[in-house]
């Protein structure tokens, strides 16, 4: 009982990180087709950044977080992006990689490509005892905080002028702009909130594994393009439940695996992903974006 | 395919004119040599798959790790392979071949592998298709990182005869530069590119949509095996680590700079990344500009190349050839007979 409850647990911390990740990714993805490369690095530099502000007040520090990585996010829209909006996907996504690989580099230009220590709420490593079980509090806090932003993010999108645009947008982006919508706003505000969203996640991450390293946003990106396929594209929701239920896999299947196995985790992870492509192609939730049209 | 004969002598001469640049030039610039050949091998393997079907694919990479790994069981001499590999078969364990026998094992494997795989993925379209190759890509590394017996896992895979030469890369692109050639201009070629531009009207004539992707895809991955198998025996060392993203990325990022509806692209993008490349080498070596000393820095070189990858792409958002092919310029209406469609976003 007491392992079940910490696994649920478990996997519901995982499967919060991923989701937000995912989010991030699938906002972008559902307005511009765009796979984001980058948004690893918003999560890399956004956890530089607290590395950085060691010993300055923690609500300061997550706060230079999330701006540095707002800003990062809508400069990279603006000097990257915008540019060449139009172009096909492919040209997109390895645009999107060449400013990943701009941006990794620099942080080994700058910070060397080893790992560096941080110490982020030491106080968050501490368990919390009910009875028998202990509940990592970080576990507890990455949950809280992933509801907290989430149910803001749904509030936003359902009763703001901006986000109904946004979402207008994800549904089919001509049909918006022929209505009025203005696309350079929708755009930035999406690239802002996945900057906001990158900036939570690098909070979250580096609360949990106490390192920054130039590549510790790939694992996660990955995820999250995962994750938003597996969801539906063009669904918001679908990303977010796609990004939980890969965490929930991965922790589960760490669970439950045999010792031997356990090391091929992530093969197991992939093939499930694989096979959810192949019996839902169009997403666990169907976005209304996803019907190609002739 | 007679009006485009041009555009396979152009590339032809291109990559000997790169190849002579190796003979005549220094050591080091000869080991830059071999190096782009064997990346173009792996570009125009990409391009057989993706630049006639249209599906990105994040997945090839792995089709060079299995190539890579599956000739080096072979190849190591067989003293190495019973201390670094001793639990490969037994039969495996007292055979060694040379570096053509050890392509063609990687070449099959990968292609058995890929038919396999392939009939997955051509199942999906579009996006879906893109990230299941993405977590195929991630279920071999993970397979292969961890199948100690196999790999050596995380540690290097040393000892590899080092075979690839000049003359072995060069001809590999060339015979790379055939078969995507034949391919592209064939009726089947012809037919998956139709698919690409317009996949319902494709099917709606009656072409066999998925069977072409999927000949495609097992095409490419044993070009690309092949150039696996090559930078082994050119390193003379495998590691998991170099069939990841960032081979994923940076031969995708090749294909597109070129032009990834061509396959003159593949060249041009290859040589362009390669020449960029080796340019900065040299500059962020370190040097004096205007009395202020430069001192190196690690990582200057891939900001560099980064910032030109994006300097490229944004003047030219289809590639450097527009997704045309290279001709003479009185064949140019001949030799890209689909026309150029751009269905975009508002």
């Amino acid at each position: 009982m007491n392992f079940a409850l910490q696994t649920a647990i478990d996997a519901l911390s995982v499967g919060s990180i991923y989701a937000l990740s995912a989010l991030g990714i699938g906002l972008l993805f559902g307005i511009m087709r765009l796979i984001n490369f980058a948004q690893s690095e918003f999560v890399t530099i956004g956890i530089y950044i607290l590395m950085l502000s060691a010993g300055v007040w923690f609500p300061l520090a997550a706060l230079a977080a999330i701006c540095v990585v707002v800003v990062l996010a809508l400069v990279v829209e603006r000097m990257a992006f915008r540019p060449i909006r139009t172009a096909d996907p492919a040209t997109l996504l390895v645009t999107s990689f060449a400013v990943s690989y701009l941006l990794q580099y620099s942080l080994v230009l700058i910070f060397g490509a080893r790992p560096i220590g941080l110490d982020i709420l030491p106080e968050l490593a501490r368990p919390i005892v009910m009875g028998s079980v202990r509940v990592p509090r970080i576990d507890i806090a990455t949950i809280g905080a992933t509801i907290v932003l989430l149910s803001a993010f749904a509030l936003f999108l359902r009763k703001t002028r901006i986000g109904i645009e946004m979402r207008a947008a994800a549904v089919d982006f001509r049909m918006a702009r022929l209505l009025g919508i203005r696309a350079n706003r929708v755009i930035a505000v999406a690239f802002a909130m996945s900057g906001l969203l990158a900036a939570v996640v690098a909070i979250l991450f580096a609360a949990r594994t106490g390192v920054a390293a130039p590549t510790i946003g790939l694992e996660l990106a990955l995820v999250g393009f995962v994750a938003t396929v597996i969801g539906g594209m063009g669904s918001l929701v679908g990303a977010v439940f796609g990004g939980l239920a890969v965490g929930v896999v991965t922790v589960l299947l760490q669970a439950f695996l045999p010792p031997e196995l356990r090391a091929y985790r992530e093969a197991f992870v992939y093939i499930v992903v694989i096979a959810v492509l192949v019996l839902r192609p169009q997403g666990l939730f169907r976005g209304a974006a996803a019907r190609e049209r002739v | 395919m007679r009006a485009a004969i041009p555009t396979l002598f152009i590339l032809v001469l291109m990559i000997l004119a790169v190849s002579l640049l190796g003979v005549f030039g220094s050591p080091l610039l000869l080991r830059v040599v071999i190096g782009a050949m064997i990346n173009l091998v792996v570009v125009i393997g990409l391009s057989i798959f993706i630049g006639n079907s249209g599906v990105l694919s994040f997945g090839h990479a792995s089709f060079a790790a299995i190539g890579a790994y599956s000739a080096a069981w072979f190849t190591l001499p067989i003293t190495m392979k019973k201390i670094f590999l001793p639990s490969l078969p037994a039969f495996v364990l007292s055979t060694q071949v040379g570096l053509a026998g050890g392509a063609a094992i990687g070449a099959v494997t990968a292609a058995i592998t890929a038919a396999v795989i392939g009939v997955v993925i051509v199942r999906l379209s579009g996006i879906a298709a893109s990230i299941a190759t993405l977590a195929w890509l991630a279920i071999v590394h993970s397979v292969f990182s961890n199948a100690e017996a196999l790999t050596k896992g995380t540690s290097s895979l040393v000892g590899l005869p080092i075979e690839t030469n000049l003359f072995v890369a060069t001809s590999a692109a060339l015979l790379a530069l055939v078969v995507a050639f034949v391919f592209r201009f064939s009726r089947y070629g012809l037919m998956l590119q139709a698919s690409r531009e317009d996949e319902a009207a494709a099917l709606a004539s009656g072409i066999p949509v998925r069977q072409l992707r999927l000949f495609a895809f097992v095409v490419s991955a044993a070009v690309v095996a092949i150039a696996g198998v090559l930078k082994g025996h050119f390193l003379g060392i495998l590691a998991v680590g170099q069939f990841y993203l960032e081979f994923t990325f940076l031969s995708l990022a090749m294909l597109v700079l070129g032009g990834m509806r061509s396959l003159s692209g593949a060249v041009v993008g290859t040589f362009a990344v390669a020449a960029i490349g080796e340019i900065l080498r040299i500059l962020s070596s370190g040097f004096e500009i205007f009395g202020v000393e430069v001192i190196a820095m690690p990582g200057l070189r891939e900001i560099g190349l980064a910032i030109m990858m994006l300097l490229i792409l944004l003047v030219r958002p289809m590639g450097i050839t527009n997704g045309r092919e290279l001709t003479l310029p009185w064949k140019r209406k001949a030799a890209n007979e689909l026309p150029i469609t751009n269905d975009q976003i508002g």
